[in-house]
């Protein structure tokens, strides 16, 4: 084994004076390697960053949501109607939810308010309290004890001590989040004691979640039932399609790199025959150049792996991806603001290795076969 | 069909080393027909160059499959929540019929590939490469199993749609049906233990046989698989529920998880090492040992056995650590 | 000793320009002997040096190194032997450029993967032996023509081999520059190494370390003094 290795080291050894000998011809594919992996890293980058945003959105969404309608616009929910689905079998922990936008002229920025959940106990607020969004945090200046001021649009005011900033484990969940007491929030917004924006059901069986909806539309014929399934979907539809056009377009820039990288082993300089004629000429085999030829390609690929990876998550996550942003806008229109937490996992980055590193070593082993099996007495020839 | 990076890079993966193996095996026809070390004439030349090309593409056909598997795994895992019903990888298998027989001919393909590797390494080592038409034999028999397995991968990711209802692993490894899983599962876990510390007892003696008699080697083979299907119901039945602390999660799959400090990891690679090692060695075993190899060969076979039982103890070990500290009380 | 028995070498064989090379051709390399052959170009004896240097296989015939018979070696194991036993000298020394003359001379250990540091002394030595010691760090294309020869018989011992084969060594000297390569043979010689040349040049078929001049034309010997 050590053996192996000491040969493994001066193969590598005369691979790298190699390559640093035709920097120049190197540098070319090695700069359009490290363009491809920052572009293809990019876009994986972002939409793993967005899957998981939506996936943390989803964790936390209830099985089932029930909206009011009224005229085919979403209306306020009835604390009647809840008690009506209260008796609609296999549903458990159905709850009003309260929560609404708030456009704050002070700092021109969307917050969302809401109440705590009666089955978060962590979350619960007295009146006069409240729980922030590290967004909200930032832009106010705010810590846990100081005072949160808001004007409502009818000219409200709503004074509530910072009980909790929330950490920034999801930008997109709990950035612009306000939680206040359902008594400040009903104020606030002037609603009355037995309205609610929506009402949240959990299922048990996930399987029986499309029958609990069925009978909860049949007691409440006027709401419309989402469950969480339709939202998955909506959002995975939104995502593969877009993600999926991109990436149809980076395979061809795959292909057309793999071939451009087949096409660079083969076409070697006569200097480089030469050498390689030598090497085998003084006692190196076929399978040594091979190896050599290997470590070149590994050398140049694996570092410019890194390098292109770095730049993609400098540019998903430190720049919000500006030079992909304009394809994905579409995503944009789901969440109106956001900054991507960031987030790199061991798929993410061996799928990009998978799609970049996979096609180049491919390409081109093939001629550095044909490089290697050149005949040994060709240089006394 | 849901297109996801990871099922687009594991469909490259599956295409590549396909078409490796196929173009290979389209050259062994070739060299099987011909194949001559005597002769100097060009065309053998030509032949014994293109095995470089064939070793190393191989080599590489392997080392893409065994990273995809780990892919094709985790990626089943992180796909089960777009699944109703799913929670690890078993959901998102389950999710269309060809998830788990994909995944069951990734495994065969290892194995198979394994083996071919342990033939190049023995082959090499013989001044008149005593093995090559076996060995090339060999490759053209796992031709269809790597079109198999492509096929099956691209069959699976096609057939997924994002609104299947599927069953997680706690649906799949109880026993309300007869199925493998179940049995597997139903097992009781006291007796998972003691074939699990028995066969580990068997599989150091077939070793220590092995190591001395030739003639014991494919026995050893035989061992190896067969201790390999009896730690998988081991890791189902018991190890899985000691990892979990919970008495009914059996599951083989959410041990790689993130979860679980990625344990599956430290539990599965010592024991398809020593199971891939050992039936190598076995299958091996079953060959004449050639002249030219008289020394080599069962010196490389007895180290391959020695490796695979260090393999089997390392499972074993990490299997034992993870019942000693758990907090689970299974067996008093 | 090196035996070639009824050796023939054909290139593109089976093809309408094919080139019978060497055809039948029987000679017999004592140990620690230089041996020189001779003949007009096409003669067939570089094609002798290639397949006694295991740089090629005979088409047909056997090739014995004490014994062992080589022909039917596959490549790998032709490689093992050539690095074992053959140090090369060639005509255009065939440096490798941009390589300093130290990185020039290890080269043929690199396979064997020796410890650098007893790599490095042996170096050190030979290019101590042969004068260009003081010229290690230097990129070969700085070098005069007679300090890249000595440079390239340094990097033909590195791996110590019994026999070394120089293809046309004199063919871009001067006579001041040939007779030190001789000198070169004499010391190889003096250490136990076998010798075998090919050559065009009389100041080599006559010099005084040469023991044996064999003559060839259209691939078969014609004449062993």
């Amino acid at each position: 084994m050590s053996g192996w290795w000491a040969r493994q080291r001066y193969l590598l050894d005369y691979a790298s004076a190699s390559l640093w000998r035709r920097k120049g011809r190197n540098l070319v594919l090695w700069a359009i390697f490290a363009a491809l992996v920052f572009i293809l890293g990019s876009v994986i980058l972002f939409g793993s960053a967005i899957r998981r945003e939506a996936a943390l959105v989803l964790r936390d969404a209830p099985d089932v949501v029930a909206q009011a309608m009224r005229m085919g616009r979403h209306d306020m929910a009835l604390a009647s109607d809840i008690a009506k689905l209260k008796s609609v079998r296999g549903a458990d922990r159905i709850e009003g939810r309260l929560w609404g936008y708030l456009y704050d002229t002070s700092t021109d920025a969307n917050y969302t308010l809401q109440t705590p959940s009666a089955h978060a106990p962590d979350l619960a607020l007295q009146k006069g309290e409240a729980i922030v969004g590290e967004g909200v945090a930032r832009l106010r200046k705010l810590s846990e004890g100081k005072h949160l001021f808001l004007v409502s649009p009818a000219g409200r005011l709503l004074k509530a001590k910072v009980k909790k900033v929330l950490s920034p484990e999801s930008a997109l969940v709990s950035s612009d989040l306000v939680l206040v007491s359902a008594e400040d929030f009903r104020a606030f917004f002037e609603l009355a004691p037995d309205q609610f924006t929506d009402i949240a059901m959990r299922v048990r069986n996930p399987s029986e979640v499309g029958t609990v909806s069925g009978k909860g539309a049949l007691a409440l014929p006027h709401y419309r039932f989402i469950t969480r399934a339709n939202m998955a979907r909506t959002y995975e539809a939104l995502f593969s399609w877009r993600e999926g056009l991109l990436l149809a377009i980076a395979t061809g820039a795959i292909l057309a790199f793999a071939i451009l990288a087949f096409d660079k082993a083969s076409g070697l300089s006569a200097q480089e025959r030469r050498e390689i004629g030598i090497l085998k000429a003084i006692g190196w085999e076929t399978s040594d150049i091979i190896r050599m030829k290997l470590w070149e390609a590994g050398l140049i690929s694996v570092s410019a792996f890194v390098a292109g990876m770095t730049l993609a998550y400098l540019h998903v996550f430190a720049m919000s991806a500006p030079l992909i942003e304009t394809v994905l806008k579409g995503w944009s229109t789901l969440y109106p603001r956001f900054a991507l937490t960031p987030h790199v996992d061991a798929l993410q980055v061996t799928t990009l290795a998978f799609l970049t590193l996979l096609p180049y070593i491919a390409a081109v082993l093939a001629p550095i076969w044909r490089t290697a099996s050149a005949d040994p007495d060709r240089v006394m020839r | 069909m849901i297109l996801h990076p990871p099922i687009l890079a594991l469909t490259l993966a599956a295409l590549v080393s396909a078409g490796a193996l196929v173009a290979a095996s389209a050259f062994a026809v070739r060299l099987l027909g011909r194949w001559n070390l005597a002769s100097g004439a060009q065309s053998q030349i030509d032949l014994e160059k293109r095995t470089y090309l064939v070793a190393v593409a191989l080599r590489f056909a392997m080392a893409v499959e065994i990273a995809a598997l780990v892919l094709f795994v985790f990626n089943a895992d992180r796909m089960s929540a777009m699944f109703v019903g799913a929670m690890c990888a078993v959901g998102a298998l389950n999710a269309s019929v060809y998830g788990f027989p994909a995944l069951f001919a990734k495994i065969a393909l290892f194995f198979g590939a394994s083996l071919w590797l342990a033939a190049d390494i023995v082959d090499a080592r013989g001044r008149d490469y005593p093995l090559t038409r076996w060995k090339y034999g060999l490759l053209i028999a796992l031709a269809p199993l790597a079109l198999a397995e492509a096929g099956l991968t691209i069959a699976y990711f096609l057939d997924l749609k994002a609104d299947t209802l599927t069953s997680c692993c706690g649906k799949l490894f109880t026993s309300d049906r007869p199925t493998i899983a179940s049995e597997m599962a139903g097992l009781d876990p006291r007796m998972a233990l003691g074939m699990l510390y028995g066969g580990f007892g068997v599989v150091l003696a077939g070793a220590a046989l092995a190591r001395r008699s030739a003639r014991a080697r494919p026995l050893y083979g035989v061992v190896s698989l067969a201790f390999f299907a009896v730690a998988l119901a081991a890791v189902v039945s018991a190890i899985s529920l000691y990892v979990y602390e919970h008495p009914h999660h059996h599951c083989p799959f959410c041990l790689l998880k993130r979860e679980y400090s990625y344990f599956g990891f430290l539990l599965y690679a010592p024991l398809f090492a020593g199971a891939a090692l050992g039936a190598s060695a076995g299958a091996l075993g079953l060959v004449r040992t050639p002249a030219s190899l008289a020394h080599a060969m069962p010196a490389i076979l007895r180290r391959m056995v020695v490796l695979s039982a260090l393999g089997f103890a390392g499972f074993v070990l990490v299997a034992t650590w993870a019942i000693a500290r758990s907090g689970l009380i299974l067996t008093g | 000793m090196i035996e070639l028995q009824g050796v023939s070498k054909i290139y593109r064989q089976g093809r309408s320009n094919e080139i019978a090379a060497v055809c039948d051709l029987d000679l017999t390399l004592q140990d620690n002997r230089v041996t020189v052959l001779k003949g007009p170009s096409g003669s067939g004896k570089t094609t002798v040096l290639t397949i006694i240097g295991c740089l090629a296989r005979p088409t047909q015939g056997r090739v014995l190194l004490d014994g062992e018979i080589l022909s039917g070696l596959p490549e790998k194991f032709l490689a093992e032997v050539r690095r074992r036993t053959f140090g090369f000298a060639f005509q255009r020394f065939n440096l490798i450029a941009g390589l300093t003359a130290f990185e020039n001379i290890v080269l043929p250990a690199y396979p064997l993967a020796p410890r650098f540091d007893t790599l490095k002394a042996r170096a050190l030595e030979l290019a101590e032996t042969f004068g260009v010691a003081h010229r290690l760090d230097l990129n070969v294309d700085d070098l005069s023509g007679g300090e890249m020869q000595r440079v390239a018989v340094a990097r033909a011992l590195i791996n110590d081999p019994r026999v070394v084969i120089a293809d046309e060594p004199t063919a871009n000297l001067d006579s001041e520059r040939a007779a030190q390569f001789l000198d070169i043979v004499a010391t190889l010689k003096a250490r136990g190494k076998t010798v075998l040349m090919t050559s065009h040049d009389p100041r080599i078929w006559s010099a005084n370390v040469v023991d044996r001049v064999v003559e060839m034309a259209d691939g078969r010997i014609v004449e062993a003094a």
